[in-house]
């Protein structure tokens, strides 16, 4: 499998702590990858890490082989770099609609101009009404980001990092915080569009059942280094996850 | 496109701008010959700060920037005409308007510099700080700027004319200036609308919303907020440039923190959650401190209470207020 992505010893301390402790870490060209371990095990971290919100203690990031470790998080996002949030980050003033047309307007550098009407960039218009579409999320479009549900957030953080069109994009715990129920189809929206269109997605999870689901390859993480990497079933399997992820009532 | 653009609620129908626009233009029109010219030069100053509102409120209402220190900018531009009258005797007021622009924007460039980094009540007291600095730098050295006595500004020509020999200066600057002054005003209005209905007034926006997330869709925060400092500048020193041939001196007074304290006052009044209410804010604000002096010596008490029933009673201000019963009107009576 071609690299997309690659780690080498990338190190992240936060005082005695290590949160991220020379990890090697590798992500394949359009795969779905998800990230587990406990809570504090450092996949957060990771992320964050590699999206360019923390710099790196020490360690290189490569997306194509080309060093992206001092780059900044503009240069990242323009390499093909997007993520969501654990805590949804959305502008709660704009409406859905804007939300997602920022991104469009801010990947096209339309965001720079000043004398001109953003209600006349139609074609930026008719793409954020497509990738709503596309995420279920068009009869919300005139409606304020933080006057939606949960689970409606949780999209529109994914569609606002999809509208970059990103080639790797991190989601962080898209499921949190909504109902049982609801993890699934927000789920199949997800790894439908990644998988549609060949983007490469790294999903930080804690429901199991999620992750085993939708994943072409899982990477356990505990206590800032990876602890196992495999298939669903080789880490279904793997005793070292069993005893430090799932605990021994799963053993 | 035409259904995408209606489709997407910014979109207003010129008609319906028309509708209000248009009699309110015909009204600033015909002020001069309805009304006396005491009034008339009220009116005029309320359009003056009218200008340094919208300024002002790009900062405040667009990227979420409380300034208080705007009074800095408004007396680089005012001190920029005098300077330009008193070392390089010029008359003209274009080049007065032209001068005040190259000033607030070398003075907002090196104080937005500094400002930007920071937001909240840090970029509030660096920003008064810095303009305290400058207040203080024309109180003291009073061998360049006049000190506490301040520096005359004449008559200035207008488009290349003088005003007459026999024209009484009163008449000039309630008619043939205050003409000059609605022009320059509508100039503004026109390109601050088109800046905040422009993707980057989006981006804006967006930074005062989630400042973590604009960075992830790739905005340079401190970009996007120091172009906003500097055009929220050059509107508020465009400001005091027009102000000063009214008011006919320029001291260290129009740089004072206070003064930065009244353009909040006139923009909260008018509510600072939409384009039009640092305009209604800062008119009803000159006729309402005009009132206040006249009635009590106690004014600065009176205004006090107003403020305070403004941000409890009226908090999105007089033309957030108006909305709201608008809208509430149109639903009733739809029912």
């Amino acid at each position: 499998m071609t690299a997309l992505l690659e780690t080498q010893k990338l190190t992240k301390y936060f005082g005695e702590t290590h949160a991220v402790d020379k990890v090697d870490f590798f992500v394949g060209q359009g795969e779905v990858l998800s990230l587990i371990g406990s809570n504090g095990a450092g996949k957060t971290s990771l992320v964050n890490l590699i999206s360019g919100l923390f710099p790196a203690d020490s360690g290189k990031i490569f997306l194509r082989g080309v060093d992206v470790t001092h780059q900044t998080v503009q240069a990242r996002i323009k390499a093909g770099i997007a993520r969501s949030f654990q805590i949804v980050n959305l502008f709660d003033e704009l409406t859905v609609l804007d939300n997602v047309a920022l991104s469009i307007f801010s990947r096209e550098g339309k965001t720079k101009k000043l004398f001109s009407l953003a209600d006349h960039q139609g074609g930026v218009w008719q793409e954020a009404h497509d990738i709503l579409r596309q995420f279920g999320l068009e009869t919300k479009a005139q409606s304020l980001a933080g006057g939606i549900s949960q689970g409606e957030r949780k999209l529109l953080d994914v569609a606002v990092a999809y509208a970059l069109k990103p080639q790797l994009l991190f989601l962080d715990e898209p499921t949190s915080g909504v109902s049982t129920r609801e993890k699934a189809p927000i789920m199949d929206v997800i790894t439908s569009i990644v998988r549609t269109h060949g983007i490469t997605a790294v999903v930080i999870e804690h429901d199991m059942d999620i992750i085993f689901r939708y994943s072409d390859r899982i990477v356990v993480m505990h206590q800032g280094v990876v602890l196992a990497s495999g298939t669903p079933e080789e880490i279904r399997n793997d005793e070292r996850v069993k005893d430090a992820v799932f605990g021994p009532a799963h053993a | 496109m035409t259904e995408i653009a209606l489709a997407h609620p910014g979109v207003r129908s010129p008609l319906r701008t028309a509708v209000w626009a248009v009699p309110i233009a015909v009204l600033l029109v015909v002020v001069p010959w309805l009304l006396d010219s005491y009034r008339t030069i009220q009116l005029e100053y309320g359009l003056i700060f009218g200008i340094a509102g919208i300024g002002f409120n790009l900062l405040l209402g667009y990227t979420g920037l409380l300034s208080f220190g705007h009074a800095a900018y408004f007396g680089v531009g005012a001190y920029s005409v005098a300077f330009m009258v008193k070392y390089l005797h010029v008359s003209s007021m274009e080049l007065f308007l032209l001068g005040s622009i190259v000033g607030t924007l070398i003075v907002t460039a090196v104080f937005g510099y500094v400002c930007v980094r920071y937001t909240r009540i840090f970029f509030s007291i660096l920003a008064l700080s810095l303009s305290q600095v400058l207040w203080s730098l024309a109180f003291k050295f009073f061998w360049v700027t006049g000190g506490t006595d301040g520096l005359r500004v004449p008559t200035p020509k207008l488009l290349g004319m003088a005003a007459g020999e026999n024209e009484d200066k009163t008449y000039f600057l309630s008619h043939g200036y205050y003409y000059y002054v609605l022009a320059v005003f509508v100039i503004c209005v026109a390109v601050m609308w088109l800046i905040v209905h422009s993707p980057f007034a989006k981006a804006l926006q967006a930074i005062r919303d989630n400042e973590t997330r604009a960075r992830f869709v790739g905005l340079r925060i401190r970009s996007y907020r120091f172009v906003a400092f500097l055009v929220s500048g050059v509107f508020t020193g465009i400001a005091g440039a027009l102000w000063v041939p009214l008011n006919g001196l320029v001291t260290p007074d129009a740089m004072v923190w206070t003064f930065s304290g009244e353009i909040v006052f006139m923009t909260v009044l008018g509510g600072f959650r939409n384009f039009t209410g640092p305009i209604v804010g800062a008119v009803v604000y000159n006729f309402l401190k005009d009132y206040a002096v006249g009635f009590t010596v106690y004014w600065q008490t009176f205004m006090g209470v107003i403020l305070v029933v403004l941000v409890m009673v009226l908090p999105t201000g007089i033309v957030g207020s108006a909305k709201l019963l608008w809208g509430t009107a149109r639903r009733r009576l739809a029912r």
